[in-house]
This record gives structure tokens, sequence and C-alpha cells, in this order.
């Protein structure tokens, strides 16, 4: 870990602090409600605001879990700081690529 | 008995309960983002999946994820304030209590479901 | 005589084992004492390091039923569970031989984190005032007296998982010359603590605060080192 990774890190740790508190209501007004899926996508469905915020979450949560992950491994596996470069790399690609498709499905009409 | 002999302080413990709850959230994440990804087949795909998700013991694992995802929130405010903000005693009574609020968090997810 | 302990010491370098010992108990008997009397009285060929014997030059720290200590501030009444003690050479450090750790990576990377002074002024220069009461001396002042005994860098988790990682004495050292008017190096400083296994690798376990004998908090001047090295970063300062 050194500067920059740690700025980054921090950085959308920060952002999404309030991001997080925002999802958590979600979940509870959802489970509350006992939303069904027609229910939740009539809400998603076309919506711009939707769109940007669970994009910008998917982009942060792949900056921040990958760099978490390389710690990890770093410390607590053989693996040098190459191969664990390496792993979180394609991990952070995996949570973006599985993350916007995620994103896209609920929000395109 | 030394691997363990002082490695029982809240703060510690704190420490490592973030870094287990991360390791749990990265791992559950794909999975959450494919299980969304169902919806671009249409609503009944992942109307069904959720009707799955109904079951008691697939509840208890979500408000395992909720607490996990609350821990990991206070975990990692603990360290944004300890390296931004001004040096404070009493973290290890911070460090009790937001294990208590996960807890809570994690309660109230299972309450409101069952 | 009030009975007997039963004492393991480590013998041997780093694949040596542990060795038993009885040693007769006596009042406010310290562990330092206890290892004394078994390298005069059962085994002279036993290797241990102290030198003031009385809490000040950090010299007999070794691990005692796993935490490290100073072993002539620890009385064995504290300490011994079921009259059973444990003892061994610092951890995190290649061993010597017995309770002697080597401690030169130590010194290596107090330098690497440019744990030492660089003079800005020479002696025809007027002395720099300072005021003792200003926010960078009271910084400086509350981690400066650091006896460099080894024991924080023996209880950091992060130094264990990670050899290359600076440690606790060494950034707290950097973090009181960050703090240090007079010094001339500061942008190497950060840069050298800013790198990959700097001050950024500190997971705040705060077991370096929690151990140290001069009740210094590590975690505190590697908090402040993070905030002074994001700001030189985000700045263009530095570029690690």
């Amino acid at each position: 870990m050194n500067v920059r990774l740690y700025i980054w890190q921090r950085l959308t740790a920060a952002l999404m602090v309030p991001l997080l508190l925002v999802h958590l209501a979600v979940i509870f007004y959802a489970s509350r409600k006992g939303l069904s899926a027609a229910d939740m996508l009539a809400r998603t469905r076309g919506s711009v605001s939707w769109a940007l915020f669970y994009g910008t979450f998917v982009s942060a949560v792949a900056v921040h879990a990958s760099i978490g992950l390389r710690t990890v491994l770093t410390e607590w596996t053989p693996l040098g700081t190459r191969a664990s470069n390496i792993a979180v790399i394609a991990f952070g690609l995996l949570l973006a690529v599985l993350g916007f498709r995620a994103v896209v499905a609920v929000v395109l009409i | 008995m030394s691997l363990l002999a002082r490695r029982t302080s809240p703060l510690w413990l704190a420490a490592l309960v973030h870094r287990l709850s991360g390791l749990a959230l990265a791992t559950f994440l794909p999975f959450h983002f494919l299980t969304l990804g169902l919806a671009i087949a249409g609503e009944s795909r992942l109307e069904g999946f959720l009707r799955w998700t109904d079951q008691p013991l697939v509840k208890l694992s979500e408000g395992l994820l909720v607490g996990l995802l609350a821990i990991h929130l206070l975990g990692g405010l603990r360290l944004l304030a300890l390296e931004n903000l001004a040096w404070r005693e009493g973290q290890t009574r911070l460090a009790l209590a937001a294990v208590a609020a996960a807890m809570v968090v994690g309660f109230v997810f299972l309450a409101s479901v069952f | 005589m009030a009975g007997t302990l039963q004492v393991s010491l480590w013998r041997g370098g780093s694949d040596g084992r542990y060795v038993d010992y009885e040693v007769p108990m006596r009042d406010s008997q310290t562990v330092l004492d206890i290892v004394t009397w078994v390298q005069r009285n059962a085994d002279a060929t036993l290797s241990y390091r102290f030198a003031c014997r009385v809490g000040m030059c950090g010299s007999c720290a070794m691990t005692v039923n796993g935490r490290p200590r100073w072993t002539c501030r620890t009385h064995v009444s504290k300490v011994a569970s079921n009259g059973r003690i444990k003892v061994g050479p610092l951890e995190n450090l290649p061993v010597i031989k017995d309770l002697a750790a080597d401690m030169q990576p130590f010194f290596e990377k107090w330098q690497r984190a440019q744990g030492r002074f660089a003079p800005s002024k020479t002696r025809t220069d007027p002395i720099e005032r300072i005021a003792p009461d200003s926010p960078a001396r009271l910084a400086a002042n509350a981690a400066i007296e650091c006896i460099n005994c080894g024991v924080c860098y023996a209880a950091c988790d992060t130094v264990r998982w990670n050899p290359d990682y600076l440690g606790p004495a060494a950034l707290n050292r950097a973090w009181t010359l960050v703090n240090d008017v007079r010094d001339a190096a500061n942008m190497e400083r950060l840069t050298a603590v800013a790198a990959d296994s700097g001050c950024h690798a500190c997971h705040s376990h705060q077991s370096c605060q929690e151990h140290c004998p001069v009740a210094l908090n590590p975690t505190a001047s590697i908090a402040g080192l993070k905030r002074k090295t994001a700001q030189a970063y985000l700045r263009g300062e530095i570029k690690p």
C-alpha cells in the first residue's frame, strides 16, 4: 500500500458512505413493503437518477474492493506483489463488468 | 496459546472484523450483481429468484450480510476518523458500540422480513 | 523458600527449541532475575541482553508468555500462569542465539524511513527559535522519547505479515523529524514513508501503542504521516 493507492481507497470509501446509507434505506424499504421484482423494476426502469447512483456505486466499490483485496493477498497469502496486482485488477474488472451489467439490467426499458 | 496471547484487544479485533467482513462482502458482490443481471431476461427470472430467497435460511444469510455491511462501514469510519481527526481516547468503547450498532441493524432487517 | 517456577527458555538459533528449567521463586522477582539465575546457576551458555536493569535502556526486551516486554520491569507474579513462564527472543527479528534477537533489520528500516536529522544551518547561523508550545513542537515532543527497544516492532502484526513494512518505531521517529522545523530533508522523508510498505501499510491495530513501555503512540504518529504524505502527494510535492 502506498500513498496513491491509499488516497484512492480512502476517497472511494468516503464516497460510498452516503451511497451505502441510501442503499441500506432502499433495502429496508423494499423488504418492509414486500416489493416484487416487477415493483422494483417499475421504479428503476428508465431512471437516470438510479443509473447514476448505482453506476457511481459500482465504480467506487470496484476500486475500493480491489485495493483492499490486494492488501489481504500480499499480507496473508504467499502471492508476491506482481501476482497480487494482476489478481486484483482482474477482480476489479469482474466487479465493474458484472456491476454495470446489473445497472443496465434494472435501468434499461 | 501465544498466537492469541496478545491479540484480544477490542481494537485489534475491530481491525480483524473489518478485514473479514470486507472479504465476505467482496465474495458476495459478484453473485449479487449476477442476480440483478437476471432482470435482463425479464421480470419473471428475477421474480423467481426473489421467491427462492424467501426461505428462512436465505433470509438469515441476508440479515448476516446486512450486519456485515454495517460493521464494515463502521470499521471504515473508525479508520477515517483515526487518520483525519485529532486523536481521541475511549476508542475501545466506540469500537464496542459499533459492533452493537451493526448487530442492531442486522436484527432490524431480520425483523422486517420475518 | 516459597517454591519453584517452571521456566521455558528459547535455546539456539531460529531452528532452536524451548528448554525447561526449575527456578527458585523469590519475592518481587522479575523475569530478568529469572533469566540471570538460569545463566549463573543452571546453564552458563545461556545468551541474553540487559544493561541498566532499571527500566531505562530497553536492552532487556524479550517475548514473555507471548507478549514483548522489558524483562527487568516485568514482575513474575504478574505474568506467571500456574507457576509457568515462557521466555523467547523478540519476535519479527532474526535470532542470533537464545534470547538475543538481531536488531539490524530494525535499524535498517530506521534509515530507510529517513529517521535521521538533516541539518539546514551551520554553526555560524543564529540558533533557530522554536516555541515549545507550537503545535509542531508539541507533536514532536509527544513522540520523541523512543529508545529503540524494539517492543513495538515485535508486537506489530503488520510487520509480521509484511516483512518490508517500515514498522512503528521508524515511522514514529520520522514523524518527530517531519515536525522539526530545523530539518532540511522533509521531502525525501515524506517520499520514503509514502512508498510501498510505508506508513500507509499500517492498519491501526494499535498493538504498538498498547505495548510501548514508554507510553508512546506510534499509531497517532503514523496517522499524522498519512495526512502529511497525502497532502504532499495531492500538491505534487512528492512522487513516490
